[in-house]
């Protein structure tokens, strides 16, 4: 009886130490982590959650904005990401996640315009409240994550950067996320699952 | 604390308004005022980063489009300025080359920055960027507060009153 005692209390005291962990973390997802599916405003008013992509292998989570210098240098890449893998089972999901209030410049109809401007061919999602990308840990745009479809789950199997020149697409001498999109494709292992960039904090 | 916010915000949105205002004179005072930037790469910047002498070092990393960098420059040239006997302020512009001459040039020059400001072209961010601390993940504003002694990141934005507290940590 006593032991049983003894191992229920340890057991608590370990699944309370683990949930506070989980709580206090805050700083996102790690490689191997299952990424929370969300259901946001696209821009065609419409709701849109990764479940609603049936034949998808993974997805392309890109944060990005409207009104940081970063993301716009990045923005044909993105569409050109999309263009390249969401026939192979890696559609891109672009999400808006900065506080509109602070940047009038990134509300809905902005994002619409844009997108329009542009010719998008990918989901534009309003992170409504700003609840889902503190959950993956962006912390500024562009920021990406992709994410391979498992039997438990969306895995994250990639954070960062999209190549290594913000500048100058034609410079690029390392394109991140097309060589994991291309190893989760293949079967083979990314190389480098996590890279970092400068970007725009996401405004709060 | 609540006060120096308001002031802060106060400050803020008036510089916002006489930049307004000055749209016009602007450019005569481009033309009469030339000033030269530094520019570097990772390597070149090195040097500003890892200084051993008794000075207490604030690095800013920041850039003319990035809003919160902006907010809190203020509180930079006010540091700078009331700690210039142990502290130096130097200003690291992540602009875009095809930007120097037409926006941070003309900022330094309106604004009248006394900080140092340099300007750092180094495309390849993800080699730097744990270079500078391994904890960041990219986001600008970011700070390193460092003397020969002590070493600290900052991936957040400051008001002068954090900014002084933090400071003084390094001053005793």
């Amino acid at each position: 009886m006593k032991n049983t005692l003894k191992t229920f209390f340890a057991v608590l005291t370990i699944v309370a130490l683990s949930s506070f962990a989980n709580l206090g973390g805050g700083h996102g997802y790690h490689i191997g982590d299952v990424a929370t599916d969300f259901e946001l405003e696209n821009i065609d008013g419409k709701t849109v959650s990764l479940s609603d992509f049936k034949s998808a292998k993974g997805f392309i989570v890109v944060f990005t904005c409207n009104t940081c210098p970063y993301a716009v240098a990045y923005e044909d890449r993105v569409e050109a990401l999309n263009k390249k893998y969401a026939n192979l089972g890696y559609p891109v999901v672009a999400i808006m996640p900065n506080n509109t209030e602070v940047k009038p410049g990134d509300s809905m109809e902005a994002m619409k315009a844009r997108a329009k401007a542009k010719g998008f061919t990918f989901p534009y999602l309003m992170d409504e409240g700003q609840k889902i990308y503190p959950k993956y840990g962006a912390t500024k745009t562009p920021h990406i994550y992709i994410l391979q479809k498992t039997k438990k789950g969306n895995v994250v199997k990639y954070m960062g950067a999209i190549d290594d020149n913000y500048l100058d697409a034609n410079a690029v001498n390392k394109k991140y996320v097309e060589d994991a999109v291309d190893a989760l494709l293949s079967g083979k292992e990314i190389e480098e699952k996590q890279t970092r960039a400068i970007g725009c904090s996401i405004k709060v | 604390m609540k006060y120096a916010w308001i002031i802060g915000l106060v400050l803020f949105f008036s510089c916002k308004d006489a930049t307004e205002k000055e749209q016009v004179a602007e450019v005569k005072q481009i033309l009469e005022t030339e000033i030269s930037l530094e520019v570097y790469d990772f390597d070149g910047l090195q040097k500003f980063l890892s200084t051993t002498d008794d000075k207490t070092y604030v690095v800013n990393f920041w850039a003319t489009w990035c809003a919160p960098c902006i907010k809190e420059l203020p509180y930079f040239e006010k540091l700078n300025k009331n700690y210039s006997e142990d502290v130096e302020v130097i200003l690291v512009s992540l602009d875009f080359p095809s930007k120097y001459e037409t926006k941070l040039k003309p900022y330094i020059i309106n604004k009248n920055l006394k900080s140092k400001v340099v300007a750092l072209n180094d495309v390849d961010s993800n080699t730097w960027i744990p270079k500078v601390d391994e904890s960041w993940t990219g986001a600008i504003p970011a700070t390193i507060i460092y003397n020969k002694n002590k070493r600290q990141f900052y991936e957040k934005s400051f008001n002068y009153d954090e900014l002084e507290t933090e400071v003084k940590q390094f001053l005793k």
